[in-house]
């Protein structure tokens, strides 16, 4: 599971006219936990670093759509 | 001045013909926090920044242009073989009528781009805050373009486009840092 990701139960009504989310998510990726990026860290090849968008896994954030995402919460 | 390099920053890939996937990445084109607005902004504001962070904003503000291009590329993919009738049933009828297959600044829902979309308050902190939170609404727009869609190679540079965005923010996020440290005034005891 992606431990990027926080879930939250949200209040549900006896009375909502649609079939209820029990679960909801939202991304919480890595830059909102560095305050300054320390030198030295290590890098992505270049190949994997053009792929993913950055050079370093430390600010790599993977996202899943969230249909998919949803069910993980359950 | 500006050295262009005539490919894109990273593969734009569609493989699905989607033309109301078109109208949604218009968000990105001419919305309030898309590539256009980003790029305007940075490259404003960083005369009346700090010399320390001036280069940040030019580099990430010559990006963003990068960026508008790869969703260009996406929209122009998207609509150049689309007949006004798939316009149409793909909710981009008003805009067929102004543009034919034309790309325009326009947001998804067709409102024009304005420069009231983005500020330059003049106050360092200010300003890259405002930038951080538009790294953080663009970065919040391409989740909701993936989501919106099942083409995996529109989604891979979609999700490129996302992981630049965190790059961003951190960086601006270290900018503020920089500003809040007090290392080049004269220490007396």
């Amino acid at each position: 599971m992606n431990d990027q990701v926080r879930f939250y139960k949200p209040f549900i009504s006896p009375l909502d006219p649609c079939p209820p989310i029990l679960v909801k998510s939202y991304s919480t990726p890595p830059q909102l936990f560095i305050a300054f990026q320390p030198p030295n860290l290590p890098q992505f090849s270049p190949f994997e670093a053009l792929k993913y968008g950055t050079l370093w896994p430390a600010l790599y954030s993977p996202y899943d759509p969230k249909n998919a995402r949803q069910e993980e919460g359950n | 001045m500006w050295v262009y390099e005539k490919k894109l920053q990273y593969p734009v890939r569609v493989s699905k013909c989607d033309p109301l996937m078109a109208k949604f990445l218009m968000e990105q084109y001419g919305g309030a926090d898309g590539e256009l607005a980003a790029a305007l902004r940075y490259l404003n504001q960083r005369y009346t920044i700090p010399d320390k962070v001036v280069g940040l904003l030019t580099d990430i503000g010559t990006e963003e242009f990068g960026h508008l291009e790869m969703i260009a590329t996406m929209i122009y993919k998207l609509t150049k073989d689309a007949t006004p009738e798939q316009l149409k049933k793909a909710g981009l009828g008003a805009h067929y009528v102004a543009h034919d297959s034309a790309l325009f600044y326009e947001n998804a829902n067709g409102v024009p781009w304005t420069a009231s979309y983005i500020q330059a308050k003049g106050d360092p902190i200010a300003d890259l805050y405002e930038d951080i939170a538009a790294e953080e609404k663009a970065r919040a727009t391409y989740q909701w373009l993936i989501d919106l869609t099942d083409d995996v190679d529109l989604q891979d540079s979609l999700k490129f486009l996302r992981e630049r965005e965190i790059v961003h923010s951190m960086r601006f996020r270290e900018a503020v840092e920089i500003l809040k440290e007090k290392r080049d005034e004269k220490i007396f005891f």
